[in-house]
């Protein structure tokens, strides 16, 4: 935690005041097209979504499962550069909506850290989730978001201890992002019986809201998470829509319609 | 090359706590992946220091791998050489390279922390084989990760570890190679990391990985030291190995470290040539990055993303390099160099035809270093120069890729 003002704070507080939780919707930056993946993220944006998660796409993306390695293989394929997430990002915060980056570390340390907290607080970036970096190897991330005012969000896991919950806690700012389960990315019939254990331990040595993601991909699933976190992390099961389409509007159309469904689901909290 | 100033610069314990060489390694992981970091790193620090388990490793190592392997002086090759050339007989340990100590050694420990299953990342095979023995021998379920790729191109490999009760997962994403199976191996992790250790092949990866699999290969430097010196009389002036990941120079030049007067070279594989850019030498021709866990020298473009690397051989066919390597190329007490294919290859054809030897391609990327660095150093040293050279593993394995370069295939 930090004296610092969070970028995302604010969307917490009011989803919290109005009872319900925040929905996160993730797609890699530049899948199908850099065009086409601003397109989808408006859509999803338009049909509930309030969050929207931009993916820088790697080429060794060790946390992912199926869906996402091949929504970022088609990406690179295509050619996308790290500097194109940027502008991304820019199009897609001038809807208003926050948007978070998550990425894994080499991309954020090859263009330099600092110039990519500049850029990235420069294009309306709330700030970054970073799914193969623990506090512990983040010294000059933790110094370039300070310096450009942006969040951090480190992610914990049922494996994680007490004391790692609190230390890992204690260096992010905005949201803790909580993995439901032990494994990849990717929809999974039933939500994670170790979640909600892992979020009420969290909320023992924090404050911060707390996003949950990992295998959601309904929007009854949606309304059981957020019966105990304060986000909601879709990637997969939106991406897919895109996968599965026969063609671009039949891929958005699917998406709007799961988006919608998954923003009813977090505004029925079960609780 | 400053040996003496680079002595200096070694401190005593390396890697820190927290598996940092300086500014390279560490961990660069998932949260997820931390407590099993974490254990495994005590129980790598609590069996180094337990008499038991070092008699147990040590036995095994003895008594089921064949080791001390042979320090041999390559007499007829060492005429060609225009040195004194002694090989580390490494390709005489059952199952035929120095991989056999670090699958024992892993084996070893994952009986220690209670685990019953064990997984694999593999390129040609040769790390795969050797797990499967390992899981055989300590009756532990075994699955290995191997590029779609790899697998059609190394038939028989695949067959060796089914038939050691193995079961060998093809990889379809990516490249479908080495580093495409490695990615595959750390999810399998991230999910089954309860009863599962991921049983490594090269001293890479996310602390403490680096410095147990060198811990566990070590003796080969530590051998080949004492060999020497009862052979000689005294140390070589240098230790040469070829480099991928690295756990075989590792392994050799770990005893030499605190020797100034020992120079340590690593050749990495050039493949068609440096400036072809069509090669696998992380080194040389690669930039500070992240990669699988680890920070190191990586092959990447300008935006961070892994480039595909380029090796006539397999085993040295990946795009990063062990974090302790980068360490010594930056401190300066190892010295890095590119080998061609073709140049691995005439020196491999030389070893066959001078001893009688056929070498793994990996190790024959050092016999062709050795060959480039013998005249520079007799120059330097007023006198043809000792050299002790890591021949990591044989070439039975190779046998089907040396017949095509050299057009000896019968066509049928």
């Amino acid at each position: 935690m930090s004296e610092r003002t969070s970028r995302i704070g604010a969307a917490f507080d009011k989803a919290r005041a109005d009872g319900r939780a925040l929905l996160v919707g993730c797609m890699p930056a530049g899948y199908p097209t850099v065009e086409g993946s601003i397109a989808a993220m408006k859509a999803m944006i338009s049909a509930g979504v309030d969050v929207i998660e931009v993916e820088i796409p790697y080429s060794d993306p060790m946390m992912d499962g199926p869906v996402i390695q091949r929504a970022s293989e088609i990406a690179l394929a295509g050619g996308v550069r790290t500097r194109d997430t940027v502008r991304i990002i820019e199009a897609v915060a001038a809807t208003g909506a926050p948007v978070v980056t998550m990425t894994y570390w080499n991309p954020v340390e090859r263009y330099g850290v600092d110039a990519f907290a500049r850029d990235l607080a420069a294009a309306g970036g709330t700030g970054l989730v970073t799914p193969d970096l623990i506090p512990e190897e983040a010294g000059e991330w933790l110094a370039a978001s300070d310096a450009h005012g942006l969040d951090r969000t480190f992610l914990v896991a049922p494996s994680s201890t007490d004391e790692r919950l609190a230390m890992t806690a204690a260096h992010c700012r905005g949201f803790v992002y909580a993995t439901a389960i032990m494994g990849v990315t990717g929809a999974r019939a039933q939500t994670s019986q170790a979640a909600p254990t892992l979020v009420s331990r969290l909320r023992e040595v924090t404050d911060l809201p707390v996003g949950v993601g990992l295998g959601v991909g309904t929007g009854a699933q949606a309304a059981t998470v957020a019966g105990y976190a304060d986000a909601v992390i879709v990637g997969s099961a939106l991406i897919r829509c895109l996968l599965d389409a026969p063609d671009e509007a039949a891929g958005l159309a699917a998406l709007r319609a799961l988006s919608a469904e998954l923003a009813e689901g977090v505004r029925h909290p079960d609780r | 090359m400053s040996a003496d100033a680079a002595k200096t610069e070694v401190p005593a314990q390396f890697p820190d706590a927290a598996g940092h060489f300086g500014t390279f390694g560490g961990r660069f992981v998932p949260e997820a992946l931390v407590a099993a970091l974490d254990e495994l790193a005590n129980a790598h620090q609590a069996a180094m220091a337990d008499e038991v388990f070092r008699d147990e490793f040590a036995g095994l190592l003895r008594d089921y791998a064949g080791t001390p392997s042979l320090l041999y002086e390559a007499r007829r090759f060492s005429a060609q050489v225009g040195a004194r050339v002694l090989l580390k007989r490494e390709d005489l340990n059952h199952t035929g390279a120095h991989k056999v100590r670090n699958v024992l050694g892993q084996a070893l420990l994952t009986r220690r922390m209670g685990k019953r299953r064990v997984i694999a990342e593999t390129g040609a095979g040769q790390h795969g084989v050797a797990t499967a023995t390992a899981a055989a021998l300590f009756d532990l379920e075994c699955v290995v990760y191997m590029g779609q790729v790899d697998t059609e191109r190394q038939a028989l490999n695949v067959a060796r570890m089914r038939m050691l009760g193995a079961t060998v997962v093809p990889v379809t994403t990516g490249s479908r190679t080495l580093k495409d199976a490695m990615n595959e191996a750390m999810r399998d992790w991230v999910a089954n990391v309860d009863e599962t250790h991921y049983l490594i092949g090269t001293a890479a990866g996310p602390h403490p990985f680096p410095a147990l699999v060198r811990d566990f290969v070590r003796g080969i430097g530590d051998e080949a030291r004492a060999q020497c010196l009862d052979l000689t009389g005294g140390l070589p002036d240098a230790v040469t190995a070829c480099v991928g990941g690295g756990s075989n120079a590792l392994g050799i030049f770990h005893a030499f470290t605190d020797d100034p007067q020992v120079r340590l070279y690593g050749f990495e594989a050039g493949g068609e040539g440096m400036d072809t850019g069509r090669h696998a030498a992380s080194i040389t021709g690669g930039s500070t990055g992240v990669l699988h866990g680890t920070r190191t020298f990586v092959l990447q473009d300008a935006d961070g993303q892994t480039q595909e690397s380029h090796s006539i051989s397999a085993g040295l066919d990946y795009p990063g390099v062990g974090p302790e390597h980068a360490w010594l190329h930056d401190t300066g007490r190892a010295t890095y160099q590119p080998v061609t294919d073709a140049e691995a290859m005439a020196a491999f054809e030389l070893l066959c035809r001078t001893e009688g030897i056929i070498p793994a391609i990996e190790s024959a990327h050092a016999l062709a270093g050795t060959l480039a660095i013998a005249p520079k150093l007799t120059a330097e040293l007023g006198r043809p120069p000792t050299i002790v050279v890591n021949l990591s593993g044989r070439g039975d394995k190779d046998v089907h890729t040396a017949g095509e370069y050299f057009g000896i295939l019968d066509k049928e």
